[in-house]
């Protein structure tokens, strides 16, 4: 028996449920069959009432806890927040986690076949939006016997996904958690976005997106992509503390190689995300961020968009997230507000930038786990406390 | 256990209510109230262990400085507001007031009295800032800067053409002895003052 920390959910497989009813997308086109891949932590009650379902940022995936096998060296990407006894309590809450339609981790993307053509999807895979994988979502619910979910989380494009299943399926979600996230993009985010997407595009390896064709991949553009995106993660703080100005060996040496610790670190962490990562899932996930705006139905009022929304809302953000600052948290709150909607806030003080949502932090920790309580004690949950 | 102030303004607020109270600590009005009267509003708080024990009691709680005002409540968005023992503490309880009233037509304050008979004998016998049960931090280190007597208060509602709708003292035991019925600027340890703009 491998050793694995007591609060941590342990060993976990993922899952795949595969879907033969087509799926029509925000964009006019219709997927006509789809895998999705997931995760399950904790147990499912008797009245399925427990259920909680996590959704992921632009490079997540499902494998947000646990370990794949006794050597994987890092749990998954939120086990700081989910397992026994942490804030989403595995001991009470069965947590389903999901790797997004478009994705690049085993759900139906551009990197599966393309049943009419036979080849990889590639650059033909539909643009999919938030609305499109809340409907997905769904559909996985309903196939584990879930009619609503205890809550729904999630940080980041996470977040996003969260608020719009508010607005999609008000009776099926009982409490949500909007973390680091915002009602939208600014011009600023989009930007940010654009410039990793003309990264890929630009690599003489994309060839339209149809890189696999070729046997290759647009690792250079991807690179840059995951490096631009890596700043916009950190503060300056903590970038700060963590490299200054600290060079890789004593001297300048006046040349173009990498000298500052930071550009060591950046080029390192756009490597790894290179071969990791398939190009054409990074262009789609941006454009989900880019297009999200549920007010734009409503002549851009927010507090309008909301009406639908009925559950109580916990909506947190880091003091030093300059990616989506607290002010964008802000705005939705007011918008809440002045929709009489059920809805706490509370701003972090972290000096981890927009990163902060995915690490463990004790006010974060404390908010997190008393909202969770209080959403257990809503639905009568059995467990410790 | 409620406080004193709290019981009284439990007693005042009608069922159904919307509310927002500004400085709710941990949610013990607006949780008692949500229980008992179905009142329903937000709590505005900024210390960390109020936050999260509103959110353990599913008490609606904005982390939100009041020295920023009430911009994000548009006019008449609650039927009232309260403030208890915060007043004190912002920087322009004068403007707070009138915030307080663009966002309902009713509100609620309640804080120390510094004319307090206790407090006088203290500055005025002892020479020292006075120190009580009301008012227990050091000159240093009070985060009271605007510290105020029921004279007062009534005079700053007077000049900004508010009415009183009602008044009351709250000193824990002693509440609602004749004297401090009768000399509420002397023998009122807390004041409470339920205001409304002049209709």
């Amino acid at each position: 028996m491998p050793e694995f920390p007591r609060d941590s959910v342990g060993l976990v497989t993922p899952e795949t449920a595969h879907f033969s009813d087509p799926l029509a997308l925000a964009c006019g086109r219709t997927l006509p069959a789809y895998d999705l891949v997931y995760e399950t932590y904790g147990t499912l009650n008797a009245e399925r009432s427990n259920a909680i379902l996590i959704c992921h940022a632009l490079s997540g995936h499902h494998h947000a806890a646990g370990f794949h096998s006794a050597d994987e060296r890092k749990p998954g990407w939120w086990d700081a927040h989910i397992g026994p006894g942490k804030s989403i309590d595995t001991d009470r809450f069965f947590v389903i986690s999901v790797n997004n339609l478009g994705g690049c981790h085993g759900s139906t993307g551009p990197t599966s076949e393309n049943p009419e053509t036979g080849r990889q999807w590639g650059p033909d895979f539909p643009i999919i939006t938030v609305v499109d994988w809340v409907h997905s979502q769904a559909q996985l619910a309903d196939r584990l016997g879930i009619e609503r979910f205890a809550a729904v989380i999630g940080g980041s494009l996470g977040g996003m996904q969260v608020l719009q299943w508010t607005l999609s399926y008000p009776e099926r979600i009982a409490h949500a958690v909007v973390i680091a996230a915002t009602p939208k993009l600014s011009a600023q985010n989009i930007a940010f976005n654009e410039v990793a997407r003309q990264a890929i595009r630009s690599d003489p390896d994309f060839f339209e997106g149809w890189y696999a064709d070729h046997d290759t991949a647009p690792r250079r553009g991807l690179k840059l992509a995951r490096m631009v995106g890596h700043i916009t993660y950190l503060s300056e703080d903590a970038m700060g503390s963590k490299f200054g100005r600290d060079l890789r060996s004593t001297d300048l040496n006046f040349g173009f190689d990498v000298e500052f610790q930071v550009e060591s670190y950046l080029r390192y962490q756009g490597d790894t995300f290179s071969t990791s990562f398939d190009a054409n899932t990074y262009l789609l996930m941006t454009k989900a961020l880019d297009y999200f705006d549920p007010a734009a139905a409503h002549d851009g009022e927010l507090a309008r968009a909301l009406a639908p929304a009925a559950c109580p809302f916990l909506v947190v953000s880091f003091t030093t997230d300059w990616r989506f600052p607290p002010s964008r948290s802000k705005e939705l709150v007011n918008a809440l507000i002045r929709a009489d909607k059920s809805v706490s806030y509370v701003n972090i003080d972290s000096s981890h930038g927009h990163d902060a949502f995915l690490m463990p932090e004790p006010r974060y920790q404390a908010v997190f786990a008393a909202f969770m309580d209080r959403a257990a004690r809503d639905l009568g949950l059995e467990g410790h406390s | 256990m409620m406080r004193a102030d709290l019981k009284l303004i439990h007693a005042w607020i009608p069922e159904g209510a919307r509310v927002l109270d500004l400085g709710c600590g941990e949610g013990t009005l607006l949780a008692a109230l949500a229980r008992d009267k179905d009142v329903t509003g937000y709590g505005l708080e900024i210390a960390p262990e109020g936050i999260t024990a509103c959110l353990a009691k599913g008490v609606n709680v904005i982390e939100q400085n009041l020295d920023e005002g009430l911009a994000n409540f548009d006019d008449n968005a609650c039927d009232l507001v309260v403030m208890t023992q915060a007043l004190q503490a912002l920087r322009r309880p004068d403007l707070m007031l009138d915030e307080m009233l663009r966002v309902a037509g009713e509100c609620i304050i309640t804080f120390p009295n510094f004319a307090y008979w206790r407090h006088r004998a203290y500055l005025g016998f002892k020479g020292y800032m006075p120190v009580s049960r009301s008012l227990p931090h050091a000159w240093y280190d009070t985060p009271n800067i605007h510290l105020s007597t029921f004279n007062d208060f009534e005079r700053l509602c007077r000049d900004k053409g508010l009415s009183i709708v009602d008044r009351a003292v709250g000193i824990g035991d002693h509440e609602g002895h004749w004297t401090s019925r009768w000399w509420p600027n002397l023998f009122g340890e807390i004041a409470i003052f339920r205001v409304a703009r002049r209709s």
